[in-house]
């Protein structure tokens, strides 16, 4: 009994003020610290930044906060917004949806920024929509999602499901087999995509032979990887996640199915997510995106090498990058049109607006807020990056679909 | 099920079984013998995949004709990284709250949101790639369809071996007497000549160690990112607890039990069901046997 | 050893001083002081912004102060609060998605497209009916209802059946932990009639009062207080109570009470009862002040999130909870947005700092300091 704690008898006034310093020094110490640069506020204009920095998504969504940031140092450096600099807020979603709600409000109310680049999940999304869509403000959601919405105040950048799916089915039972093996983590992206994918697969002939949802995070495969060898599927269609994928990779190629012997495409791996799954259990396997590092054109050989500069040689680009990347120009492109940071502005300015970027030409359509993109298929090498084997050409933005 | 399915999927459960064990024993120790409710267990775990991971960045760029051992060395280097940092947490924070053992909970709750922290800054945001090494890729082809996982059957071998060093370890050596008796005793065991600080300190660090080794060789099987550990540390504890705390014979059990119920589980479900159908009996089990699947005779 | 788990910690600071101080005073007027401080402090030296987020913090208070009701008097600790702050949320959510699905029938996107005033995620996931169990969440009263009755029946059952059985200590934590993992699940597997991992999200009226004017606002905020402060007051009733006396004596000896003729399975059940509604009318307001339920309300990590809560305010003190409540989710707050990056070593610094130093809470180093005081 003899180290319980401390106890009432000996604690004195001076520890009560030693313990509460500590206490007060934590929590007051970094208060003075706040908006130190919004000194010279009058010449520049505000743009928030909200991705989750810390917690599970961070994994995937924490290197785009750094692709967006190079576009707004490069903007800088070539002279700003209609001659303003861009200040950048950034604030960290902590992977929580409340806390996006609460971060894009603060981003909107105390620092009213001119757009907020931010999410990556879904969920994120929709808890940040009745906000952005309250307070007025605009967001750029630079991830590839599942569609169904069209809010007023944000500009879609990335691809939505029926842009990538049904073109990869398409090519899929064209060219490698009818027998169609669904898997994905088990939320709402992988749900949708699959409701998506069914019909498709039905009308180009094709069978489904297994569908399996996971949830987010798992890390054992080998039942599913024993179902899948069971089935014989000509084709896996993933939408497996983040981590889990890691755990996929690893425990599919283990089994003896690899790139070689099995046709699997994945609609949510790119170069990003090759280092931690071991581009050795990716060699052979297939990927749909809408932009691969491997691109051929100028604006994107200029993009990947500032990025490398920047971030060092051994980092690489992926879709979300680039199309995080993307909307900074894009937004600048559109207040520039509209002469104007106004929402309602920029928003109306965006409507058919063309940007020549990474991934090529792309264009806003006349008015559901999504962008005409290309579905890209390539296959994984050695090195962890992808070539190219099939570029649809631009597919019109349909967020919703008849299902 | 054919046959060959039905063999690989025998596997699979011994396999699990296997995995769940390495990752509670360490737990079991921790939680079970010495009443510490370490919620940064799994980022020891992570901590040891790191370990690993840094040590293949050091062969590959020292020693790369040496790449063959890597795996073997950073399994040892996990353990001893993770055990001197268990030696050192117990006697920085731990000790402090023994007689606390929900504010054990708190504190080593914070300690694993910093040393995720820790691991975003060191290691990036991203996943790392901890390589396999080649001897361990692929399968061994029992027969025409029968193929089983070499890192799995090295995992398989690997908790035995732990198993039975942990065993030699408590049951057969001083030290581990020494162990025993301050669990069950304490009071009697300092009084007997015991120092049962020095007891509580290598034993912490051991729970630990093991969940270097865990985290090391788990590297083959699934990702390494600074929030790894948060994939198993809900897992271990119900492992640890569904078995019976003070037991670790429990713990074995419930490893076996939870193992074959996956396996099973996940090859007839979808896998999230599967995992709610695992928790359900869990819970179920636990209204039978309130104390875990082997109690130890304690009156309530 | 795991035992100690159940063990209570040291009681003693539920007792008033003897002698008046200005901290004994400070004591006796927890509650009143509160009072003060979120109707009239907060409120007037607050902008709408700060004032939003304090009511954010508020609604986790709840759950809080529903863990020291449970853990702190009762000696249960339940990892799993989250289910009924989950449940709360959920059929408030549930309520406030039918409102606004049945006036979003005019250009909104979706019903352009499909031609259909169900709750948008039904209408993408081809839900073509109103799935029954949902239909009494029309109507208002049965809503209000639902939040009370239905988390004290479930609660009640759940650890009725299990106390019996004489589950106790961390086999009921991990119990609850298990729950609100399967309940997490749940939801997401079954995205067409709940949302998914979503959530239930984008509100617009509540009983016809848009949810985002500011005097809406306001309303809410006080409303939350004005429930959270009769929790506490709630909560000091039943510890007062002899009912709280046998909940205490239960704790510290639960074999001895029972062999004086008490069911000590009944009296723990029922105080996680009452846990199970404070919890779940935070999880309403949650809900309709932070504008969406979703399953990261409901898993793991908030339900640990809700204890510290409580152990920082000081597990002991229904007040402190409140206090804990605040402080933690100002920290938070206050962190991430001075160091987006960083925020993890100062949040975590902070409880491995409380429970080193601060065992018993802020309420803790109060009573300490009047302890020391009187003695002098």
């Amino acid at each position: 009994m003899k180290r319980r704690g401390v106890t009432v008898s000996n604690f004195d006034r001076r520890k009560f003020i030693k313990t509460s310093g500590v206490v007060a020094a934590a929590s007051a110490l970094p208060f003075p610290m706040i908006n130190i640069r919004s000194a010279g506020a009058a010449e520049t204009v505000k743009v928030g930044i909200l991705h989750s920095l810390t917690g599970t998504i961070a994994i995937a969504e924490a290197s785009v906060v750094d692709a967006e940031k190079l576009a707004i140092e490069e903007i800088n450096k070539a002279g700003g917004v209609m001659g303003r600099q861009i200040e950048t807020i950034v604030e960290d979603g902590a992977s929580d949806w409340p806390t996006f709600a609460e971060k894009a409000r603060k981003l909107l109310e105390k620092d009213k920024v001119a757009a907020i680049f931010g999410c990556y999940t879904s969920a994120s999304r929709k808890a940040t929509l009745p906000v952005v869509e309250k307070l007025k403000g605009l967001l750029y959601y630079p991830t590839y999602y599942e569609g169904l919405e069209q809010s007023p105040n944000i500009l879609y950048t990335a691809q939505e499901a029926t842009q990538s799916v049904v073109a990869a089915v398409n090519w899929l039972a064209e060219k490698k087999g009818k027998k169609f093996y669904l898997i994905g983590s088990d939320y709402i992206w992988p749900r949708t995509t699959n409701k998506l994918a069914k019909p498709t697969i039905a009308k180009a002939g094709g069978t489904v032979v297994g569908e399996s949802y996971y949830p987010l995070g798992s890390i054992e495969f080998a039942s599913e990887v024993n179902k899948i060898k069971a089935a014989k599927p000509d084709v896996i269609l993933s939408t497996v996640v983040g981590g889990s994928n890691v755990a996929f990779y690893k425990q599919l190629v283990a089994a003896g199915l690899t790139g070689k012997n099995q046709t699997l495409l994945a609609l949510a791996v790119s170069e990003e997510e090759a280092s931690g799954i071991g581009p050795e259990n990716l060699e052979g396997f297939l990927s749909c995106m809408g932009y691969f590092q491997s691109l051929k054109n100028p604006a994107n050989e200029r993009f990947v090498k500032a990025f490398k500069a920047k971030y060092g040689a051994n980092r690489v680009t992926g879709d979300t990058l680039a199309c995080g990347y993307t909307s900074v120009y894009l937004w600048k492109l559109a207040a520039e049109k509209a002469k104007s940071f106004d929402v309602p502005a920029v928003v109306a300015a965006s409507a058919g607006l063309e940007f020549e970027g990474p991934e090529g030409k792309i264009k806003f359509h006349a008015s559901n807020h999504h962008l005409y993109k290309h579905a890209r298929i390539g296959t994984f090498r050695k090195d962890g990056q992808i070539d190219m084997i099939f570029e649809s050409p631009l597919i019109e933005p349909n967020p919703f679909p008849k299902l | 099920m054919t046959f060959d399915i039905f063999v690989m999927q025998a596997f699979n459960g011994l396999s699990l079984f296997t995995v769940l064990v390495l990752m509670a024993l360490g737990l079991a120790i921790v939680f079970g013998l010495m009443g510490v409710i370490n919620m940064a267990h799994g980022e020891l775990m992570a901590m040891g995949a790191y370990t690993t991971y840094a040590t293949a960045q050091l062969f590959a760029k020292f020693m790369p004709s040496f790449m063959g051992i890597y795996f073997l060395v950073g399994i040892v280097f996990a353990f001893a990284v993770t055990f001197i940092f268990g030696f050192l947490l117990e006697r920085g924070l731990i000790r402090f709250l023994y007689q606390r053992p929900l504010d054990t909970m708190l504190a080593t709750w914070g300690l694993s949101l910093v040393l995720q922290q820790v691991f975003r800054h060191l290691f990036g945001p991203k996943e790392v790639g901890v390589p396999t090494v080649s001897w361990l890729q692929g399968a061994w082809q029992v027969s025409g369809d029968i193929q089983l996982p070499l890192s799995r059957i090295f995992i398989v071998g690997l908790t035995l071996a732990v198993s039975v060093a942990v065993y030699l370890l408590l049951f057969k050596t001083r030290w581990g007497l020494r162990i025993r008796a301050v669990t069950q005793n304490r009071a009697m065991s300092g009084a007997a000549g015991i120092n049962t600080e020095r007891v509580d300190a290598m034993s912490f660090a051991l729970g630990c160690g093991l969940a270097g080794i865990a985290g090391s060789s788990f590297t083959m099987l699934a990702s390494t990112g600074p929030v790894t550990g948060q994939q198993y540390i809900v897992d271990t504890f119900i492992v640890v607890v569904f078995g019976g705390v003070e037991s670790l014979l429990g713990t074995f059990a419930s490893a076996f039990l939870i193992g074959q119920m996956q396996s099973t589980l996940e090859y007839l479900l979808s896998g999230s069901m599967a995992k709610a159908t695992i928790l359900l009996l869990v819970i179920v089990a636990l209204y039978f046997r309130p104390n875990g699947l082997f109690a130890a005779k304690v009156r309530r | 050893m795991a035992n100690r788990i159940a063990e209570p910690p040291p009681p003693g600071a539920a007792t008033p001083a003897p002698r008046a101080s200005p901290i004994a005073l400070l004591f006796k007027l927890g509650l009143p002081i509160l009072a003060a401080l979120l109707l009239i402090a907060i409120p007037s030296f607050l902008g709408d912004f700060r004032l939003g987020l304090a009511a954010k913090y508020l609604c986790l208070a709840f759950p809080a102060v529903a863990i020291v009701l449970i853990w702190g008097y009762g000696g249960i600790l339940s990892l799993g609060q989250g289910i009924f702050f989950g449940l709360g949320g959920y059929m408030m959510a549930m309520f406030l998605k039918l409102e606004a699905a049945a006036q979003d029938n005019t250009g909104s996107a979706l019903s352009q497209f499909y031609g259909s005033n169900l709750p948008d995620f039904m209408v993408w996931n081809s839900v073509e009916a109103l799935p029954w169990w949902w239909l009494p969440f029309h109507h208002l009263w049965f809503t209000l209802g639902a939040i009370v009755i239905i988390p004290a029946v479930v609660a009640f059952a759940l650890a009725y059946a299990n106390f019996r059985k004489r589950v106790g200590g961390v086999y009921f934590s991990i119990i609850t932990l298990a729950l609100a993992s399967i309940m997490a699940i749940v939801i997401i597997g079954q995205q067409g009639v709940t949302g998914g991992a979503n959530g239930i999200t984008d509100f617009k009226t509540f009983v016809g009062i848009d949810l985002d004017t500011e005097s809406a606002k306001r309303g809410m905020y006080f409303t939350t207080v004005v429930l959270l402060l009769l929790s506490v007051l709630a909560g000091m009733f039943i510890i007062r109570s002899g009912f709280g006396k046998v909940l205490v004596a239960i704790r510290d000896r639960e074999d001895r009470v029972r062999f004086s003729g008490y069911d000590p399975a009944m009296f723990k059940a029922f105080i996680f009862a009452v846990g199970a509604v404070i919890s779940a009318i935070g999880g309403a307001m949650f809900t309709m002040q932070v504008g969406l339920a979703s399953p990261s309300l409901v898993g793991i990590v908030p339900s640990i999130e809700m204890v510290i809560y409580a152990a920082v305010g000081g597990r002991l003190s229904l007040v402190g909870a409140v206090y804990g409540a605040l402080i933690v989710g100002y920290a938070k707050t206050t962190f991430s947005e001075n160091f987006a990056e960083h925020w993890f070593y100062f949040i975590g610094g902070l409880f491995i700092l409380v429970t080193m130093f601060l065992p018993q809470g802020i309420a803790g180093l109060l009573d300490r300091f009047r302890a020391s005081r009187d003695r002098n």
